[in-house]
């Protein structure tokens, strides 16, 4: 029985030693095993007398624990070095960029449509498409623009025939909107319109988004706050807005709206037209059988392009029809 | 309309700055473009007599001259070829600073001293004009300043006037607005009769009355055309932007300035009989005063005499009947023309003239016989001559009628929003020059006055007074009106998501132009027709596009050209179809990749987009949509013959995927792989709304196989006829691999597939699976001629 004691010893000593989990396994056989080194001292129990054995049997199995507990402890060191020399080897430069596929981009006329539609969606506004080619009815004529007028040498109208063109505003879609349901409306009309002039600061084809309200009891006042809401939105600015007098054939009164846009030389505020807008026409109520006098409406328009430049600083109208990748990019 | 502020203050002089005068008038919707000073800045000038001219002993275009500034006399050296003895002329002493910060110092000019400078407009910053010195009248005062001479503190106001304020084309209706603006009377000239000393009058007969509803004509004898208009009205037409012609051109330009009606002088002499207002005969032809012959067309309203036209009429004389230095009687015209009759003729003849931009607007319908009466007193001021008897030809029932409009107090606080004070309503109107009468219901009669054309129902009577009372000073208020909910499809998808959907997937949207080069359309559409513009803005703009590759193609050029190798785009908008009678306008979503399929780092490669990455993305989009659609082998002009789908939904054509031709390619001078698509938007947007299916709780199974086949037969057609064959509970099936390869000899190609079986309420056993898998394999050996790759 006393070489258990340097059983225990050796097989410490071996645990120990063992550089892997394999030879710590090796270790374990070699003691603990059936045919193991300690597990074979109970067979020496049988010599033992009926008193001596369980002291004996007990001081075998502390021996067992003792290796056993060694062996447990040496196996998990053994795993940890293992892993962390795993995890060393996995090691990646995580600054390489990743892989797959790029972003694309709205182009910014879109990405201005989506705001300005966002703002008229939330206060109740529907969204309205018409065609693009129009006829002089919806363009002009049922605008309070009749064949003379001085208004239309102001359109520059793309023609087809004499009275079939390409719509010079968004405007015919509030006509055809109103021919086709019931007041009240509330919409918009986003889309491309075109106007045959073509220079720095015009492009034939650009974006418009005509606006349209008709209510019972509608005002000039509502207009206002509509228009102002709506310009101190877009530019998440608390920017001055005036309203000067104007003229639209299919709205009277009439008004453009001009923002505060910096400061002139002398201090005095810089004002910059962004839009135009008044009260429906009431010939235009007559020409889509509206009664004038049952129901008011305001109607507004805006240049897309105008006010993504302003936005973006854009400076140059014609990039956004030249659809250079490198300008696109700048806006996604 | 461009107009002298110190003009305008003769008329009203409110007591604020030019600043704030532009400011207001703009506010009162009479919106200032611009102005300029009426002249350069300038110091040490002033009225200088020419005592004495010698030649310069050393150059031949050099004068030298003895110079008067009123106290002394000094020597001054000049090039002017116009310098003469007793001449008055503007005189920068030395000392003087010219425009431009242009010092003038003691000189000399080839050895003879100077001392000063003589000057000319131009050098003065009031014209363009340098051919030779400003003349002043004899009467200047020699050694006063210029610039106080020629009252120059003065700038000239350049208003952007909307088309309906006609009577706003004139100092008289622009001081009638600041009069309203500052509650201020409004000088006026007196205007009276003149006199006739002799009974000659012009015959004129009135064929047209509809579009010349008054006439007037008057004949001034014996008059001197080589006398010059004074200077202060060469200076009054020169700040509202009218150059000098000479006194009988002057007096009709600065009449019509004045009080808004264009007038025209003839020459009596070369009047032959008469003067008729008639239309046009088809052929005839004029010279005009510009020097352009015109051939008239019908509808053209002219004033002829007996035998040709001489004028058209509120456009511009001819040069034949014009006035010359040599007239000696004149005919005056002074006349109201329908706008109706004489809208867009101007511009018909390529024409925009003071007096067309004018009567296409309307012209004050009573102010004809004032401006004659002005216009003679004026002229006969500066070229004498004897006036005769004024002749009016009018037709009463073709003058508009003056209009009466009813102003209700309720409708006015309605539309703008507030409660305005009555007696603010009724000042507003009346200092506007209507004639306001309260009535008893809570209201206003008001009697339009013959310059406002513009004024014709309730709601321009409350713009006047909302404008007037200010915009800014009306309330802001919400909307009140309920909001109803609309119903919304779930099926539906916006086209924001699908446009999301492409920039999530790497392509950047553009916006082209709709319409296109017929060069381009042709080689991408060949088989239609661009809708073509009358008139275009330039030929590679001149059809509508039939597809939205055009423009797309212009795109990538674009972009190929300034070194961008990999571009993936996509647009929506409408395509524009001519159907017979009908033009078809639908919206379209199309889309181009070139180049490498993902953007080139160490861990992308730098493989090419190809077919089936552009395909995927098309798969996944209609997943997105919840859409099933069938890509089937097709030809299309533009694609590759062998690289071309048909994209099939429900039987119905939704669009095309495919690589461009690379003969078009060629031809359009693109680089690369190009793949393209482009889809009917209405056709693929409404998709389903899911319906919850119990999910299985049975094993699914798998069974793999490889098969070798003719290359020609599709990969669709080997899954319609393995699904014929697999029963109902085939979940899924896959082609994992796609092989070509010499072993397999030519003309066959490998596919290996995996089929996956499940039973929604029961294990399937073995034997089934086994004798479906063997009855798909037996199919496509019987119907497709495939064998079983060992």
């Amino acid at each position: 029985m006393e070489n258990l004691e340097q059983l225990v010893q050796d097989g410490l000593a071996a645990v120990d030693s063992a550089g892997s989990l394999q030879a710590l396994d090796q270790i374990r056989v070699e003691y603990l095993g059936k045919k193991g080194a300690i597990t074979q001292q109970a067979k020496t129990l049988g010599k033992l007398s009926a008193e001596e054995r369980p002291a004996a049997g007990q001081k075998i199995n502390e021996a067992k624990g003792q290796v056993e507990e060694a062996i447990n402890a040496r196996r998990s060191d053994l795993e940890r070095a293992a892993i962390e020399q795993k995890l060393a080897s996995e090691s990646i430069d995580v600054t390489l960029p990743g892989r797959g596929q790029d972003l694309g981009g709205l182009h910014p006329v879109t990405r201005t449509l989506q705001r300005i539609e966002h703002f008229f969606a939330r206060a109740g506004y529907t969204v309205e498409q018409g065609p693009e080619i129009e006829d002089d009815y919806h363009n002009f004529e049922a605008l309070n623009i009749p064949g003379h007028h001085p208004a239309r040498a102001m359109h520059d109208t793309f023609y087809f025939n004499p009275g079939t063109l390409l719509r010079t505003h968004t405007s015919p879609v509030q006509i055809r909107t109103m021919e086709a349901g019931k007041p009240p409306f509330r919409m918009i009309c986003p889309g491309r319109v075109y106007r045959c002039d073509s220079d720095m600061t015009h492009t034939p084809m650009f974006h418009q988004v005509e606006g349209l309200l008709v209510e019972k009891n509608v005002s000039f006042a509502d207009l206002k706050s509509t228009v102002e809401e709506f310009l101190r939105v877009f530019f998440e600015r608390d920017l001055q807005v005036r309203f000067r007098p104007s003229y639209f054939p299919f709205t009277e009164p009439s008004a453009e709206v001009d923002i505060e846009w910096g400061r002139e030389a002398d201090g005095s505020i810089k004002w910059l037209e962004v839009m135009g807008c008044g009260m429906v026409h009431p010939k235009v109520f007559e020409y889509c059988g509206i009664d004038a006098e049952e129901y008011r409406g305001f109607a507004f328009g805006l240049g897309v392009e105008r006010l993504a430049m302003l936005r973006y600083g854009v400076n140059d109208l014609r990039m956004f029809f030249e659809n250079d990748l490198r300008f696109l990019r700048q806006f996604r | 309309m461009k107009f002298s502020e110190q003009w305008l203050r003769e008329w009203v002089n409110p007591q604020i700055d030019t600043q704030e005068l532009m400011d207001q008038i703009t506010m009162a919707g009479l919106e200032v473009d611009g102005f300029e000073p009426v002249a350069g800045q300038f110091s040490g000038v002033i009225v200088g007599e020419v005592q004495s001219v010698q030649p310069h002993p050393d150059a031949d275009k050099l004068r030298v001259c003895q110079v008067s500034d009123g106290s002394s006399e000094v020597q001054v050296v000049c090039g002017a070829p116009n310098v003469r003895e007793g001449m008055k002329v503007p005189f920068a002493v030395v000392g003087a600073v010219l425009p431009g910060n242009f010092k003038i110092k003691k000189a000399k000019l080839r050895g003879q001293p100077s001392e000063g400078m003589l000057c000319s407009e131009s050098e003065l910053g009031l014209s363009e004009n340098h051919d030779g010195l400003m003349e002043l009248p004899a009467d200047a005062p020699v050694g006063q300043g210029v610039a106080d001479y020629l009252k120059l503190n003065d700038v000239t106001i350049d208003v952007d006037l909307t088309p309906n304020r006609a009577d706003c084309l004139s100092i008289k209706g622009i001081a009638r607005e600041v009069g309203v603006l500052n509650s201020m009377l409004v000088n006026s000239p007196a205007i009276e009769p003149v006199e006739s000393v002799h009974s000659e009058v012009p015959d004129i007969r009135v064929e047209a009355p509809a579009g010349c509803p008054r006439y007037l004509g008057r004949i001034l004898r014996n008059v001197n055309l080589q006398a010059e208009s004074p200077l202060w009205m060469q200076e009054k037409l020169r700040r509202s932007g009218i150059r000098s012609i000479d006194a009988a051109v002057d007096v009709t330009n600065y009449v019509m300035l004045e009080l808004g009606q264009p007038m025209h002088a003839f020459d009596r002499d070369e009047i032959q009989g008469g003067i008729v207002v008639r239309m046009a005969r088809i052929g005839e032809k004029l010279v005009l005063l510009d020097g352009q012959e015109v051939e008239l067309t019908q509808g053209t309203l002219v004033i002829a005499d007996h035998d040709k036209p001489i004028a058209i009429a509120g456009v511009m004389g001819g040069e034949h009947s014009g006035v010359s230095p040599k007239t000696r009687d004149l005919v005056l015209e002074s006349a109201y023309f329908d706008p109706i009759t004489l809208a867009g003729k101007a511009r018909h003849y390529g024409l925009h003239t003071d007096a067309s931009h004018r009567f296409e607007r309307g012209v004050d319908y009573k102010l004809a016989r004032d401006a004659m009466e002005r216009a003679t007193k004026l002229l006969m001021e500066i070229v004498g001559g004897e006036p005769g008897e004024v002749v009016e030809v009018a037709s009463d029932g073709d003058i508009p009628e003056d209009r009466v409009v009813d102003l209700r107090v309720r409708r006015l606080n309605d539309v703008l929003g507030m409660e305005i004070d009555r007696t603010t309503v009724e000042e507003i109107l009346t200092r506007l020059g209507l004639r306001v009468e309260k009535l008893l219901k809570d209201g206003w009669r008001v009697s339009v006055p013959s310059f406002r054309p513009d004024i014709s129902i309730e709601e321009d009577l409350i713009e006047e007074v909302g404008r007037i009372y200010g915009y800014n000073n009306l309330p802001v208020t919400e909307p009140t009106g309920s909001l109803g909910l609309r119903p919304e499809q779930e099926a539906v998808r916006p086209v924001s998501a699908i446009r999301n959907f492409f920039v999530d997937n790497g392509y950047q949207e553009a916006v082209t132009y709709s319409f296109v080069d017929p060069k381009v359309q042709q080689l991408v559409d060949p088989e239609r027709q661009g809708i073509p513009l009358a008139n275009p803005i330039s030929s590679d703009l001149s059809v509508m596009r039939t597809s939205l590759w055009s423009g797309l193609l212009k795109t990538v050029a674009y972009n190929q050209n300034r070194q961008q190798p990999r571009i993936r785009l996509f647009e929506t908008g409408l395509r524009f179809l001519q159907e017979g009678e009908r033009i078809d306008q639908q919206p379209m979503l199309a889309g181009v990749v070139v180049g490498n399929q993902y953007p080139e780092n160490w861990a992308n490669g730098r493989r090419t987009a190809d077919f089936f990455d552009v395909k995927g993305d098309l798969e996944r989009l209609f997943r997105l949509l919840g859409i099933e659609v069938h890509f089937v082998g097709s030809k299309h002009p533009a694609l590759h013959p062998g690289q071309t789908a048909e994209l099939m939904r429900d039987g119905e054509h939704v669009g095309w995927l495919g690589t461009l031709h690379p003969q078009v390619q060629k031809n359009l001078e693109l680089n690369g792989t190009i793949l393209m698509f482009e889809l009917f938007l209405n056709s693929i947007v409404t998709g389903y709304v899911p319906n919850f299916k119990e999910i299985s709780k049975f094993p699914e199974v798998r069974r793999d196989l490889a098969i070798i086949i003719g290359s020609e037969v599709a990969f669709a057609d080997v899954e319609l006829v393995a699904r014929k064959h697999a029963g109902e509970q085939l979940t899924a099936l896959r082609a994992f691999d796609v092989y070509e390869g010499e072993s397999l000899g030519e003309g066959n190609r490998s596919l290996a597939l995996s089929l996956f079986w499940q039973h929604p309420e029961r294990t399937l056993n073995e034997d089934e699976v086994h004798s479906l898998f063997n009855g798909v394999i037996d199919a496509l050996k019987e119907e497709l001629g495939a064998t079983l790759r060992s």
